[in-house]
């Protein structure tokens, strides 16, 4: 019983030493123009799901590639596909396929 | 002959005016305090955005100078400046020289900020943090490596150092680091394959031609690592490592990680040589310490003083590029400004 | 490292401190979780040094929990802060020497605020005469009594009955020092070293002998706060800082922590407790903690004073591993006896942490 009435907390810190970055690695292999995001969000402004749900797309990859991939993994299935991002990204990301490569990383490396 | 040009400053500004002025058929005399022209340039291997090295341009500014109507006074800077009686400018040299003329450009440039000024990077005192110009050095030696003279793994390049920074007085931006470190990054990621790079910048100012471009190629084809995050603190760990503490603000959480290397970009600020040059020349500062020129549209190469003008980085930080150009610009008014003045005389 | 580096900041960071005649202002906390240590501070000023302390009985509390909290206005606390300057220009000092962090940095805060802005200065002198009928003189020198004994640290070494070394081997004792952070993080130039490489508690380690550890996260705040650690609810996200500064510095195998902030020294050491019983970690050798010490009794130990004596036994984190390493010789029989000899009871021990 923890009699001390609170528990310490853990780091909201990313850790990039010690995180593991598989679903960063397959994404770059099969989307290598995720990593010319600049972060401007236009892909999320539009998105069909991040209106009306938690799910940011920008945030998310920035988190996988940081090594953080709770959020991907929680929040992934949210994407419709619709494309909308894609069509937006001032970068040339393919957004679509960047999304499909970490499904892929999840459906093969469940936690 | 048109008339007689004292240059102070023997960098980019002041090797591209005496060239202009000589070929207008100005008569110039060219104080550069080293013993050698290219001032801060010296100090670079490689030039963005074409990587063109360095020694090529310094080589074409010895090209400019090295000619007839220039006279070249290496190792000296004034002493005194004073105006004379008749007109123009009387200026006493350190080596016991006098020069005259009858106008004066100031091409003073610029001097990199002291790192050491931001304590909380520990640059002088941790191992394994370094100068964006001493990594010029390194790449010029084709080396890089740790203190323990190991390859390093993972190097991290901090923007924005000593410039936009109210805590070391420097409100301004000093324009040419980011794209210096986008090109820094890349000349790390070719020397060093195996290492990750990381820029942590606050904006990223890609004003340039062939900036944005550069950019792009340093994160699709080099893979290097750009947060936008202002370094808050950078410590030392047993293995001389560079723990560092950034916010990685894109995702709104705390980012920690260790640098094997990391290197500072340090900023632009106004030279000692455009200190003195203003005070003893009466010319106005702007509050970033620079020398403020007449008018920020029409008169960038004018000063508030009669027949006294300015080039280059004594005004603000610029590029090679743009002090090149600014140093043309500024040989036109002086020329204009002789041949007005003869005009007016009998 | 590079010393040079340091030293240079150093240079740039020194600070006017008062030779003698100092009026001391008391802490509030730390008489009680380290009783020894403000008597020893004023022993060793006015029994080894010769100086002259004035120790007021009619001073309070600066306010500073209370404002920290948020229950107490600027106002008052600025009030408080004017009567105490009075009672030192009645007494006829000079030069105030608080033993808090806390209070050295809001005397420090609203000696600037006034030097800003005079009117403010003048408000609160109405106040304190309309409330107390007093008035007083600005100090002409506010130093911390951390500072005070950093400008001492030699007079120290040349008395000192033990030094900063493994009595056995030779080796110099590793000192971690931590800075309250109202010490220099808000002026760092009222800080001897400033705020990043601060020298005030590791001048003392090395003049007495020992080695400063300068650890990554040495500039980190202890998690102490005001609000934080008074809502129990918050103390989570406290102790949690005063983890990650313990994950750090393990590394370097310290023999001792140094603290010169009454809340970070009372901190370092209970929540070594604390989070052995939640996690069954310890970060000592052989399952002790570290022993962390105030600066009076750290230079205590040195000058030779018995440990008990100097009240070392009311800490959580035993004490004795760092006084066998220093050949302090002390009688385990009475650590827990009065000074009149009878017991004052022991505490319980520990599920892991050993003492």
């Amino acid at each position: 019983m923890n009699f001390w009435g609170f528990k310490i907390s853990e780091t909201r810190s990313i850790n990039y030493d010690a995180n593991e970055r598989g679903m960063a690695e397959r994404m770059e292999q099969e989307a290598p123009s995720s990593k010319l995001c600049i972060g401007c969000g236009g892909c999320t402004a539009g998105c069909t799901a991040g209106a009306l749900t938690e799910f940011n797309i920008r945030r998310l990859q920035m988190l996988a590639k940081r090594g953080e991939e709770r959020e991907a993994r929680e929040r992934l299935g949210r994407c419709m596909l619709c494309g909308k991002c894609l069509l937006v990204c001032p970068r040339g990301v393919e957004t679509r396929k960047m999304i499909l490569s970490m499904m892929n990383y999840i459906k093969n490396n469940p936690k | 002959m048109k008339g007689t040009v004292i240059i102070i400053g023997g960098g980019p500004a002041g090797c591209e005016a005496a060239h202009q002025l000589a070929e207008k058929g100005c008569r110039v005399h060219l104080v550069e305090k080293n013993n050698e022209t290219g001032g801060n340039l010296n100090n670079w291997y490689q030039l963005f955005p074409d990587r063109k090295e360095a020694e090529s341009v310094r080589g074409y500014l010895r090209r400019r100078v090295s000619r007839p109507g220039v006279e070249f006074h290496a190792g000296t800077e004034p002493r005194t400046t004073s105006r004379r009686p008749q007109g123009g400018f009387a200026v006493e040299l350190t080596d016991g020289s006098l020069v005259e003329g009858d106008a004066l450009l100031v091409a003073t440039g610029f001097r990199t900020f002291d790192a050491a000024r931001k304590e909380e990077y520990g640059y002088g005192i941790y191992e394994n943090v370094i100068t964006s110009v001493e990594l010029e050095n390194l790449f010029a030696n084709h080396e890089v490596r740790t203190s323990r003279g190991e390859t390093p793994r993972r190097v991290g390049i901090i923007h924005c150092v000593g410039s936009r920074d109210e805590k070391v007085c420097n409100y301004h931006c000093s324009k040419v680091c980011c794209v210096t470190g986008v090109k820094q990054a890349i000349e790390l990621r070719e020397m060093l394959p195996e290492a990750e790079v990381f820029c942590f910048y606050m904006d990223m100012r890609m004003f340039g031609p062939g900036y944005e471009e550069m950019y792009r190629e340093a994160q699709e084809r080099h893979n290097i690592k750009f947060v936008r995050g202002r370094l808050s603190e950078a410590a030392e760990n047993q293995e001389k490592q560079l723990q560092i503490k950034v916010e990685d603000t894109l995702v709104g959480r705390p980012l920690r990680m260790t640098l094997d290397l990391m290197v500072l970009l340090v900023g632009m600020e106004a030279s000692e040589g455009s200190r003195k040059m203003a005070s003893a020349l009466g010319l106005e500062l702007a509050p970033n310490g620079f020398i403020r020129p007449a008018d920020p549209h029409w008169g960038t190469n004018l000063t508030g003083a009669d027949g006294v003008f300015v080039a280059g980085s004594c005004t603000a930080p610029m590029s090679l590029t743009d002090t090149l150009a600014d140093a043309r610009s500024a040989a036109d008014s002086i020329t204009e400004y002789l041949d007005a003045k003869e005009s007016r005389e009998p | 490292m590079k010393l040079e580096g340091k030293e240079q900041i150093w240079k740039d960071y020194q600070k006017e401190i008062a030779d003698d005649r100092y009026y001391y202002a008391r802490s509030c906390i730390r008489q009680t979780f380290f009783p020894g240590s403000e008597w020893a501070y004023l022993d060793i000023l006015r029994n080894r040094l010769g100086k002259d302390v004035m120790d007021d009985p009619r001073h309070t509390t600066c306010t500073g929990i209370g404002y920290h909290s948020d229950v107490v206005p600027a106002q008052t606390i600025m009030t408080v802060v004017a009567r105490h300057f009075a009672l030192m220009t009645e007494a006829g000092y000079e030069n105030i020497t608080p033993s808090c962090i806390t209070s050295f940095g809001i005397y420090t805060e609203i000696l600037e605020t006034w030097a800003h802005h005079p009117e403010v200065e003048e408000q609160v002198r109405e106040y304190l005469w309309k409330a107390t009928g007093r008035e007083f003189k600005k100090p002409r020198n506010l130093a911390h009594t951390s500072d005070i004994i950093y400008k001492f640290r030699g007079e120290i070494a040349a008395r000192a009955r033990h030094r900063l070394v493994d009595a056995h081997t030779g080796r110099p004792l590793r000192g971690v020092d931590h800075i309250g952070c109202h010490y220099a993080k808000m002026f760092p130039s009222k800080g001897i070293g400033g705020a990043e490489f601060p020298a005030v508690l590791s001048g003392m380690i090395t003049a007495w002998g020992g080695e400063a550890v300068d650890y990554p996260e040495r500039r980190h705040c202890c998690g102490f706060g005001f609000r934080q650690y008074l809502v129990m609810a918050n103390r989570g996200y406290s102790v949690a800082n005063s983890k990650k500064k313990f994950e750090s510095m393990r590394p370097y195998e310290p023999d001792f922590i140094v603290a010169n902030c009454p809340g970070c020294a009372m901190f370092l050491d209970k929540w070594q407790y604390t989070i052995s019983e939640m996690e069954g970690t310890t970060y000592g050798a052989n399952g002790y903690g570290i022993p962390v010490l105030t600066y009076e009794e750290l230079a205590g130990l040195v000058l030779g004073y018995d440990p008990w004596e100097l009240g070392l036994q009311m800490h959580q984190v035993a004490v004795e591993p760092l006084l066998d390493k220093m050949g302090v010789a002390y009688d385990p029989e009475a650590k827990y006896l009065t000074r009149d000899g009878k017991e004052m009871g022991r505490p319980k021990c520990p599920t892991y942490l050993k003492v």
